[in-house]
């Protein structure tokens, strides 16, 4: 019998450790005056899965995301991201928090005046001491892997809508965060369009491990994420193939309605949902 | 009633009140890192060089019709010689910086306040924060100090500028000679005179840029939004620097005349 006890871990150790919280909501709140947008909403995202926030528009769905990057303050309840604490945290202090996660927004939130290069490296030009050439190396790295790495030098308002939100991507993904919020990533976007942001999505959480939240009401794109996976063949190249049961539930559903969660589960289980409201959703 | 005035009273002091927070979170980003140099020099560009054309072009008109104007009447003194005097005390203390203020307004907060305006409607403004950037200190500190200090300068061009239109005028419509029409501006040049023209356009300059940049980054409402917000900053800055024309004229003259 072994009676040694386990070393105590540090909290960061515990937190870098598979199936760890990373994003914990807890009776969170928000209002704006009379119009309630969160009523106590919970949930816990855990290392390297994906939470896709499904909701009619005006549900509370972005401002979900805003609050956990601190763009928005709730009015109650607790947030914690990578282990900070940050409904508490000022505007200063937050930066460091930020550092670790990235956003997609709706429409891109493209910075109109830069190129696609300076857009993408926007975060190591401006925040970091990196030197010069290894930004350069990282933005041309993550421009190939999203697959625009010839429109480098172009400017926002010369990409298609799809390559806006995969520059996008590319932008949020530069630093290297843990997690990625993705804010109606394929909204207005034709279905094949979708389908390649929707991959980018899929490839950076399975391959590059990243823990993701997504926002949207586009169920074809949700239900896509979380039934695909991505793998790389040892020739190097990108497949995105269906997941097997296993890889299917480290995606998780949450739907919101009127600022309540009326859904938390997988895909299976969401499909066969009795509640009226999701089966007139999912319709 | 009661409830309209209520509800503009409590308007009115959100809006000072974001006002004030918003310059004192920019003077904290003059004193403490990080500081975006680049932008500084590319808003001295933007606010400074590139307002040249139109301020010199005012500043020239206005010189000359000075003179025209003030020709005539000096005329029923007997005082046409002392028509160079009249033009850069008027040029210097008031003329320039007001009218250098104005166009200021009219070209660069329009600018500002339409251009932060659009990156507060388009989500800009989220994605620097999520980026880690704080706008205050990326946008509105390198416009500010751009604005401090390139309004003196562009005054002083003005003022030079303006003289000069006024000694054309004099010159060739009024017949006053060079000798005459310079020494007359330099018998009557006081450095408080100066004090106050360059001391006025650095209030000046501030309270232009930072309306714009209040007024550009509580933008709503999409584009409509947009072009109320580039109104609004035209406006605003218009009466600020005529009332802060007035006010810094009034405290300079107790404490330096």
């Amino acid at each position: 019998m072994d009676t040694t006890t386990p070393e105590p871990q540090t909290a960061e150790q515990v937190l870098s450790g598979p199936g760890a919280p990373v994003i914990v909501f807890d009776h969170v709140s928000l209002a704006f005056d009379e119009r309630v947008i969160l009523k106590d909403v919970s949930f816990t995202l855990i290392s390297g899965h994906t939470k896709i926030i499904l909701g009619a528009s005006g549900a509370g769905k972005s401002m979900t995301l805003k609050i956990l990057l601190g763009l928005l303050k709730s009015d109650g309840g607790v947030v914690w991201v990578n282990g900070e604490r940050v409904d508490q945290l000022t505007e200063a202090e937050m930066m460091a928090v930020r550092a670790n996660v990235g956003m997609v927004f709706q429409e891109g939130a493209l910075f109109d005046s830069l190129t696609v290069r300076e857009n993408v490296g926007y975060r190591l030009y401006e925040e970091t001491r990196m030197g010069l050439v290894e930004i350069d190396q990282r933005v041309k790295e993550v421009l190939g892997f999203i697959g625009l790495a010839e429109f480098i030098d172009r400017m926002p308002s010369a990409l298609s809508g799809g390559q806006r939100r995969r520059v996008a991507i590319a932008r949020a993904m530069a630093s290297k965060p843990k997690i990625l919020l993705y804010d109606e990533a394929t909204t207005g976007l034709d279905p094949i369009t979708a389908t390649t942001v929707d991959d980018e999505v899929i490839k950076l959480r399975d391959l590059e491990n990243v823990s993701s939240i997504v926002v949207t009401h586009q169920l074809r794109d949700a239900f896509y994420v979380a039934t695909h996976t991505a793998v790389r063949d040892p020739d190097g190249s990108i497949r995105i193939v269906p997941a097997d049961q296993h890889k299917e539930r480290e995606t998780e559903f949450l739907m919101l309605r009127d600022g309540l969660i009326v859904f938390e589960g997988d895909a299976e289980a969401l499909r066969q949902s009795d509640d009226e409201y999701i089966r007139t959703f999912l319709s | 009633m009661t409830g309209i005035l209520e509800t503009w009273l409590k308007k009115t002091a959100l809006e000072v009140q974001e006002y004030v927070r918003l310059c004192a979170a920019a003077f904290r980003g003059v004193v403490s890192p990080p500081f975006y140099r680049y932008d500084f020099i590319e808003q001295l560009d933007a606010i400074g060089i590139q307002s040249l054309t139109v301020v010199l072009l005012t500043g020239f008109f206005t010189g000359a019709v000075l003179a025209l104007q003030s020709g005539l009447t000096l005329d029923q003194f007997g005082a046409r010689p002392v028509v160079g005097r009249l033009v850069a005390a008027s040029m210097i203390k008031e003329l320039g910086p007001v009218l250098t203020g104005l166009m200021l307004t009219g070209r660069v907060g329009s600018g500002i306040a339409a251009e932060l305006g659009s990156m507060v409607v388009t989500d800009q403004i989220f994605a620097l924060r999520a980026l880690g950037t704080d706008p205050v200190r990326k946008l509105v500190v390198p416009r500010m100090l751009a604005g401090i200090l390139m309004a003196p300068v562009l005054t002083v061009v003005a003022d030079f500028v303006g003289i000069v239109g006024g000694w054309m005028v004099a010159r060739f419509q009024l017949q006053v000679t060079s000798g005459v029409y310079w020494s007359s501006i330099l018998e009557a040049l006081y450095m408080q005179d100066v004090w106050m023209g360059l001391l006025k356009p650095l209030v000046l300059g501030f309270v232009i840029v930072t309306v714009a940049c209040h007024v550009g980054l509580r933008a709503s409402g999409g584009t409509q939004g947009v072009g109320k917000a580039t109104t609004v900053a035209v406006v605003a800055g218009s009466v600020g620097v005529i009332a802060a024309d007035f006010f810094i004229t009034r405290v300079l003259i107790s404490l330096i005349y």
